[in-house]
């Protein structure tokens, strides 16, 4: 661990790794949500299975979790090395005459995704590790639909959700094409990457929150 | 034109330095960025004040030594030149300037505008070579057919002059376009390939020695390049890198 946070190119290349099985991980987190738009007993059926499999709970679980520890930390331990890279600060600094905001600000796009995590987690996660190991409800394949709609019905937490899919979009933008760059792809596909991470950047978020309006607008009827 | 100037004062590496206005009349758009500042410090002198320390050497953007950030931007508002490239008329009449040192932890301040660039030379003493024989039985390097588009690139990654504005533009002063242009332009020749796993490794190393910051792929250093040089050869430079680090 040591000697790899000693070399910068392999400190970046583990932020890419990381951010490309993330981005990996995104595209099935939306494509399981997006169920609960189209058929929430699809929705409940596959949620089941994700919390109660054996190989996603306790080996693709901590795997993910791994990567986001080690995709934030590895974040700040780049953002602290880069800011001592330059002690005295300009006084004049045109950083957008040469980069656009996005690519500039990553930590900030991704601090407001960690902060959105923490909210994120404390909704679904730790309710249902709660549910399961702590409280130890039996099995119930039913409940996950109910469950998210419910969340999504006070007007503060879509809003916070569709806020933080929007800051998401913009860390997709900068991070998702920069991952092949540092793991030095720039070849004659580059153009074709950079336009799918545009494309994705934009479905992706935009499909979230989405789901997250949806569930606000059309309350389960009791 | 006249000018209003806002430039930084240090009096040597250890003094804490200042931004100190002045202003300067009577300049043409066909005068030189330099020759301002010449202009400018003939009259300090005559007026008994200590001129304004910048350097400069060739003045026809080939030797690299102009390091001014001009309005927040490296070698000013004008792309693909050096400071000593830039015009005045690209400024107008009653303009203010902003003239700074690069900044970097890396490259520290001398005196004025005048930064200490010898980390560059550092990284290339690391690696930046050849090793050649040249006890008489050298063997011409034309002996040896190359790929034209090889050679072109390898010619483009060359013509990087160390100048640093790739280290000023960057947010994190991230020395990698630099030090990927001078892996590069080896790296793709076959005289290059024989030493060029260590090359990479050591030159990277002394890189990360020095103090620069971690590349965040923001391409200001590609946009900022008096030369041109491309992200192409950071790519290329993290492959090589990463072959070489599996390699063992």
């Amino acid at each position: 661990m040591s000697k790899i946070i000693q070399s910068s190119i392999a400190r970046k290349v583990v932020m890419a790794l990381s951010g490309i099985f993330l981005v990996l991980f995104l595209a099935l987190h939306f494509t399981i949500n997006f169920t609960s738009v189209v058929s929430p007993d699809t929705f409940n059926e596959l949620s089941h299975f994700m919390g109660y499999n054996f190989i996603v709970q306790f080996i693709m679980q901590p795997i993910l979790i791994a990567g986001v520890v080690i995709h934030f930390v590895m974040g700040f331990v780049l953002e602290i090395q880069n800011n001592r890279a330059r002690g005295v600060k300009y006084v004049q600094y045109k950083g957008s005459a040469n980069a656009p905001w996005v690519s500039r600000n990553m930590i900030i796009s991704g601090a407001v995704i960690l902060a959105f995590l923490g909210l994120h987690f404390y909704d679904f996660w730790i309710h249902e590790m709660a549910y399961k190991y702590i409280e130890a409800n039996p099995e119930d394949p039913t409940r996950y639909y109910a469950e998210t709609v419910e969340k999504f019905a006070p007007f503060w937490r879509t809003l916070l959700y569709v806020l933080s899919f929007g800051l998401l979009s913009l860390h997709l933008w900068h991070g998702f094409a920069s991952s092949f760059q540092t793991m030095g792809v720039n070849n004659k596909y580059t153009p074709s990457i950079v336009n799918f991470t545009k494309i994705y950047a934009v479905a992706i978020p935009l499909g979230f929150a989405f789901i997250a309006i949806y569930h606000h607008f059309n309350p389960i009827i009791h | 034109m006249k000018i209003y100037l806002k430039i930084w004062r240090q009096k040597d590496a250890s003094s804490k330095g200042k931004m100190v206005d002045y202003t300067v009349e009577g300049i043409e758009g066909d005068m030189s960025f330099l020759e301002m500042l010449d202009i400018l410090n003939e009259e300090l002198i005559s007026q008994g004040e200590e001129p304004i320390e910048f350097d400069h050497d060739c003045r026809e953007g080939i030797c690299g030594t102009c390091s001014l950030q001009i309005n927040g931007r490296p070698h000013g508002p004008d792309t693909r030149i050096t400071a000593c490239q830039l015009h005045m008329r690209s400024f107008k009449d009653g303009d203010t300037i902003t003239i700074e040192p690069f900044r970097a932890k890396a490259f520290p301040v001398v005196k004025d505008l005048i930064i200490d660039r010898s980390a560059f030379d550092r990284i290339q003493q690391a690696g930046g070579y050849i090793s050649v024989n040249t006890s008489g039985n050298t063997v011409d390097a034309n002996a040896i057919p190359i790929e034209k588009d090889k050679a072109d690139h390898s010619f483009n990654a060359a013509t990087c002059i160390g100048c640093g504005a790739c280290v000023a533009a960057c947010k994190n002063a991230s020395a990698m376009l630099f030090t990927s242009a001078k892996v590069s332009q080896f790296a793709l020749l076959p005289q290059g390939r024989v030493e060029a796993a260590d090359r990479v490794l050591n030159m990277v190393r002394q890189m990360d020695i020095e103090g620069f910051g971690n590349c965040t792929n923001t391409g200001a250093c590609e946009v900022e390049c008096p030369k041109g040089i491309s992200l192409e050869n950071i790519a290329r430079m993290n492959r090589e890198y990463l072959s070489a680090s599996i390699k063992g």
